[in-house]
Order: C-alpha cells, then structure tokens, then sequence
C-alpha cells in the first residue's frame, strides 16, 4: 500500500489542474484529480485517497465520495494488477464479444467481476467504448485493443502476467502543465 | 469521389502535427475571423452554412449560437462535447485522434465568434489516450501564438482546456455534461433555463459536439453559402458515420448528405457490402437511441424511394417506417442476427447509464433489461413482450432528459418490426440456440 499522499511532481501537476478553472472553481479540477489518486495509489480509491483530494480541493469529504461513485472509471475497492475491461455491447457482440469474455475468463479461471486469487488479473465488462469498427475490443489502462482474436488475447495476457505495475489510465505527463 | 471537408487532408503524413496541418492551411479560418470578420458576422456565415449539431440532435449551429445571452461584465464559455459514448458511435475520437488541430482550429474560431476567452473539451475518461494527443496538440498551438493571450496579435485572448470525464455515457447530455464539468455527479439539469443562457458556472455557455465545431474552419474560410451548396436540402454539407457490425469494411467515412443508403451499405467506397456474403437483416442507422429498421425499410422509404442518408429522409414515414440520422453510428446486422438478443444489449446499456433521477427511468430501464433477460434466454411469455411494449411506452416523453426516449426507442422499434421474433423466443425456446451462437468462432481464431 502506498502513503496516500502525491510527490512534488504530482502536486505541481495538482496545482496546474486547479488553475484551469475560474477563482472559487476549484471543485472542477475533482474527475482529473480523482484519476490521479487511482492511478498513483494501486488503482483503487480508498476513503484516505479520496479523503486527501477532498483535502486538495478544500471540499467536503461527501463531496468527494457522492462523485467517485457515479462514474464507473472509478474503482472504489481494490482491482488486480491489470484490469481487464472488455466491451459487450452490440457492435462488439455482433462480432464476437461474449466469446472473448468466455476465452478470458476460462484461462483465468474467473468470471466478470472478479479477480484472479494470485490479485493479477480482474475481469470487467463494459459498455461501448468507442471502438465498435474495431470490434470485438478490450482496454487495460490507456490503451485499446482491438479486432481481437483468440491469439491476441492470449498474448496480452502473457504480456501482462509478467509485469510488476499496475495498468493506469493516465500519468502525471498526460496532462499539459500550463 | 464524394466530397470531403473535415478528412480532406487526413492521409497526410503527420497531419496531426502542427507544422504539417499548416503548410495544408491550417489555422487558416483563425486568421480570416480575427483579423478582418466581426462575431456576428461570423454566427451570420454558420447561419447560413444550415450547419446542424452532429451530436445527435442536428439542432441548427448559427440559431443556438444567436440565443447566447451576453450579459455585460459575465464570462460566456464554449464548451466542446468529446463524450462520445452512443454506442455504435466513434468518429469524434477518429477525428480527435487523426487531425487534433483541425477541432482546436474550430474551437478557436468559434470561440470568438461567441466572444469566450475560457473554453474546454470535455472528453470521455475512457479515450485518455486521445487527452494525451489532445494536450500536446493545445500545448503546440500555445506555443504558436494561436492560443493565450492577444492571439496572433489581436486583442483577442483565449485559454483552452481539456477535461477528462470518468466512465459515464449521461455526461453526454449537455447539462449533465456541464455539472460534470464543475465537479459534480452527471445528473442532467431541467431545462429552461438552457445552457445558452445559465450553462457553466451559472454563465452563458455554448455547448457543440467534436464534429460541429470541425466544420466551423471550411464555413469560415468559403462562407456559409458555399457550404449550403453541399448536401440535400435542409441536411447541408458533409457528415462523418461510423460504420460497424456485419460488414466488410467497418470505419469512419466521411459522406455527402444525400447519398443512398444502398450505395454507402454495398459500395467499395464505403462499407463494401455484408460481411462473408449475408444477407442484410436491419440497421440502426444513427447510434443505439434511434429506432432500429429491417432491411427493406432501410434501404427504401414506406412510400419506395430510395431512402439517402439526410436527416429528412432517414426520417421519413416517422416512427411507424422511418428513424434517425442522430449521431451517424451506423451499426449493420446480417442475416443470422438476434434481433432480441442486439436489444438486450441496448437494454443493459442505458439501465446502466441511467442517472437515476427520474422514475420512469430508472425503474423502466432495469425492468426493460430484465424481461429482455428473461426472453432472450428462452423464459419469456408473450405478455412479457406486451408489458416490454408497455412500459417503454411509459417512459417516453416522462423524463427531465431524453435518456428515457433513448432507451424506449430501440425497444419500440424492435417490437415494431420484428414482433414475430419476439413471439418466436417466447413460444419456441428451442429454436433459440439456432440463432444465438451464430458467431463464427473461427474469425477469432484467426489471427
Ligand atoms: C443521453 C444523451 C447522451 C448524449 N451524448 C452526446 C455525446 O456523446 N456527444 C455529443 O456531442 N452530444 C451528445 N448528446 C447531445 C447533447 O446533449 C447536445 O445536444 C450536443 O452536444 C449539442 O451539440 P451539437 O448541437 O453540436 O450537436 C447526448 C444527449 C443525450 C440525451
Ligand atoms: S431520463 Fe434517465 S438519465 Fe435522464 S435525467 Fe431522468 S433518470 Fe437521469
Ligand atoms: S460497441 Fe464495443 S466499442 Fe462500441
């Protein structure tokens, strides 16, 4: 578990955040700041996380918490290493998708929603992504991968069976620091 | 050839560097509107493009941008809508991905025509790679003197943000896209007052889809007439559709509105026909919401003409034979498809999405989902499909923002013209398995 508090990069990268909305505005800057804190603290909120961008922000705790759990990009218990999110909705279900969820989650030996018990892998379905003329489709972290096949399937998951850190959606270079 | 604006330059190499969109005129219109045109005259030119919102709605640009309160002393925003999440939908993220400075181009021109000094692009947390391509695209034009402050020497000064959202497809809706904005949970406003009046932050706020705002740069720099000469009728210029499902070549095109359905389903230029040599059984020809049509509807009108991708003629016959251009996702089924089973998915898509405030919404679309459930596994009763029936009928015109409409249209529809399909999962469960892992495995199996 890593201290829930930013490096001096990430604090800078807060602070650039905040100057992008009016004076007295700050409470814009949450979504952004909210997947700072998941991508820097395991890829989770915990309520210390969330507590510490309410602290940021110079808001209410709830503030925080009724945000987090609206949108689903925001994982509030722990996930595995790599988290798998796979798109089922129709284009990607015309071509294939429930087939690749199957093909996951029988190597994994998991099904939607849970995570392996060695906390490697945790396998989602999701709702169209945006990539239905590439379909059938998954994403890990910032990335897209698409016109899937068994084999690419397969190698993804050996790819990430070897790595150490976690998959994030963004880092503190994504966004400009103006 | 058919005409193309918004990816004429798209094959350059490096296109979606600054320098090379340059040397192709890029940033052309910035220099034209700052330097020698007034902001209405600029609204003036869009009105007369017969530019309409690409979002969905295809509500006229110039009109919306005229109702913009301008209060002395209060900021007007202008706010870029990169949500993209109507299934089926995936052309913003083309363009955003492709020609970065070509929406940053248009952001800054109508950014001043509307008299914004602050604007943002609010992006689906899910395209955090494109956020990325975005922000060193912003940094570029910064760098260049195209944005900041006294633009290319003018007087003029605008800041251009990006912002990410986190994973929820009501953000989409402009008003609940706007409290996201400010940092809150995306449940939509009640309307009036519209964003055009009290938007963000309680200011006056212009609220345009990627798409829109793209096409701003060519109505600028030509004149609106010029863009009016393109299309049919009232559906002027061009459109981007995202294409996909069963056919050969599913991906982004840029089409002329008039075209037939025909040609974009089956030439080479476009979708290059059903996928392994189907048959073409129903299309959904502008993103989940709109109303789904069985093939001989799609390709003609009720009345046997050949329906054209405009909005009028996708429109036409209404409800009971007709659907919508909405937002071009253009998603193609083939012969062996489940109806029930592409409307399960829909169904679970906006239970998903609902927001909850409303409900008819929120209670609807989960009962919609679970007798869909129910059906497409072979449990269903015929009074399920009639109470399906009804209570998409109860949704519609009930709630604070169309959501509701989206998810009972696609219920309506399918009950509409596949009713005896409907009646076939209730009564023949075992003719189900026919139907229901029709995929062929062995395209998954190949690499
Ligand atoms: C549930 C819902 C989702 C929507 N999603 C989007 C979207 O992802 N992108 C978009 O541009 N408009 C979306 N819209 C339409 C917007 O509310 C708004 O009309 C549009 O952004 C206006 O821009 P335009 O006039 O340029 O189309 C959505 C509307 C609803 C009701
Ligand atoms: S219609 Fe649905 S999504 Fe829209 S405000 Fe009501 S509950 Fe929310
Ligand atoms: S339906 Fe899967 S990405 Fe759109």
């Amino acid at each position: 578990m890593s201290e829930i508090k930013f490096d001096d990069n990430s604090l800078a990268l807060v602070q650039s955040i905040i100057k992008r909305y009016p004076e007295g505005k700050q409470k814009s800057a949450l979504l952004p700041l909210l997947h700072l804190a998941q991508a820097e603290f395991d890829g989770w909120l915990s309520v210390p996380a969330m507590d510490y961008v309410a602290s940021l922000l110079s808001i209410k705790p709830i503030e925080v918490y009724e945000v987090a759990s609206f949108y689903s990009m925001f994982n509030l218990k722990p996930v595995g290493k790599c988290l798998i999110e796979v798109c089922r909705t129709s284009s990607c279900w015309l071509r294939g998708a429930n087939e690749i969820v199957d093909h996951i989650g029988n190597k994994l030996g998991i099904k939607p929603g849970e995570t392996t018990a060695d906390g490697k892998f945790t396998l989602k379905t999701v709702e169209c992504l945006g990539s239905c003329g590439t379909a059938p489709m998954l994403q890990i972290g910032d990335k897209f991968h698409e016109d899937l096949t068994f084999d690419k399937v397969d190698s993804l998951l050996d790819e990430w069976s070897n790595k150490t850190e976690h998959s994030k959606y963004l880092d503190v270079n994504t966004f400009r620091k103006n | 050839m058919s005409k193309k604006i918004l990816l004429e330059h798209i094959n350059v190499p490096g296109i979606e560097t600054l320098e090379v969109y340059r040397s192709k005129g890029g940033y052309s219109s910035v220099e034209k509107a700052l330097k020698t045109m007034t902001q209405d005259a600029i609204v003036e030119e869009v009105k007369k493009s017969g530019l309409r919102g690409r979002g969905g709605a295809g509500f006229p640009t110039g009109m919306k941008w005229s109702f913009l309160a301008k209060p002395e002393g209060v900021a007007r925003y202008l706010v870029c809508n990169a949500d993209e999440s109507e299934p089926g939908t995936f052309k913003d993220r083309y363009l955003m991905e492709k020609i970065p400075h070509l929406l940053i181009e248009g952001m800054i021109t109508s950014s001043f025509a509307l008299g914004a000094n602050t604007s943002y692009i609010y992006v689906r947390g899910e395209y955090f790679y494109i956020i990325k391509i975005l922000e060193k695209a912003i940094d570029d034009a910064y760098k260049a003197g195209l944005l900041g402050k006294n633009i290319l020497g003018t007087d003029y000064s605008l800041d251009l943000h990006v912002q990410a959202g986190a994973g929820a497809y009501i953000c989409g809706e402009e008003t609940a896209l706007l409290e996201s904005l400010e940092g809150k949970r995306g449940n939509p406003r009640i309307k009036p007052p519209f964003p055009a009046i009290a938007g963000l932050y309680a200011c006056p706020t212009i609220v345009n889809n990627v798409e829109t705002l793209a096409a701003v740069p060519s109505i600028v720099n030509n004149g609106g007439e010029w863009y009016a000469g393109i299309g049919i009728g009232r559906s002027t210029g061009t459109k981007l559709i995202s294409a996909s499902g069963h056919i050969n070549k599913p991906g982004v095109y840029e089409i002329e509105m008039g075209i037939t359905v025909e040609d974009f389903i089956y030439s080479d230029e476009y979708c290059g026909g059903i996928k392994n040599g189907k048959k073409l059984k129903a299309v959904v020809a502008g993103g989940s919401s709109v109303p789904i049509l069985p093939a001989d509807l799609i390709l003609t009108t009720a009345n046997g003409e050949k329906r054209l991708m405009s909005y009028e003629s996708l429109a036409d016959g209404g409800f009971a034979s007709g659907t919508m251009l909405g937002s071009g996702g253009f998603i193609v089924m083939d012969e062996t498809t489940s109806i029930v089973e592409n409307l399960y998915t829909f169904a679970r898509f906006y239970h998903h999405e609902s927001c909850g405030q409303c409900s008819p919404c929120r209670e609807g679309t989960a009962w919609m989902e679970k007798i869909l459930h129910k059906i497409k596994d072979g449990h269903g009763t015929l009074a399920d499909v009639d109470l399906l029936w009804e209570i998409q009928s109860k949704i519609e015109g009930n709630t604070i923002c169309p959501l509701g409409d989206a998810a009972a249209w696609p219920v309506a529809s399918a009950i509409r013209h596949f009713k005896a399909e409907f009646e076939d999962y209730v009564k023949n469960p075992s003719s189900i398995s026919k139907v229901k892992h029709y995929h062929n495995m062995n395209n998954l199996a190949t690499a």
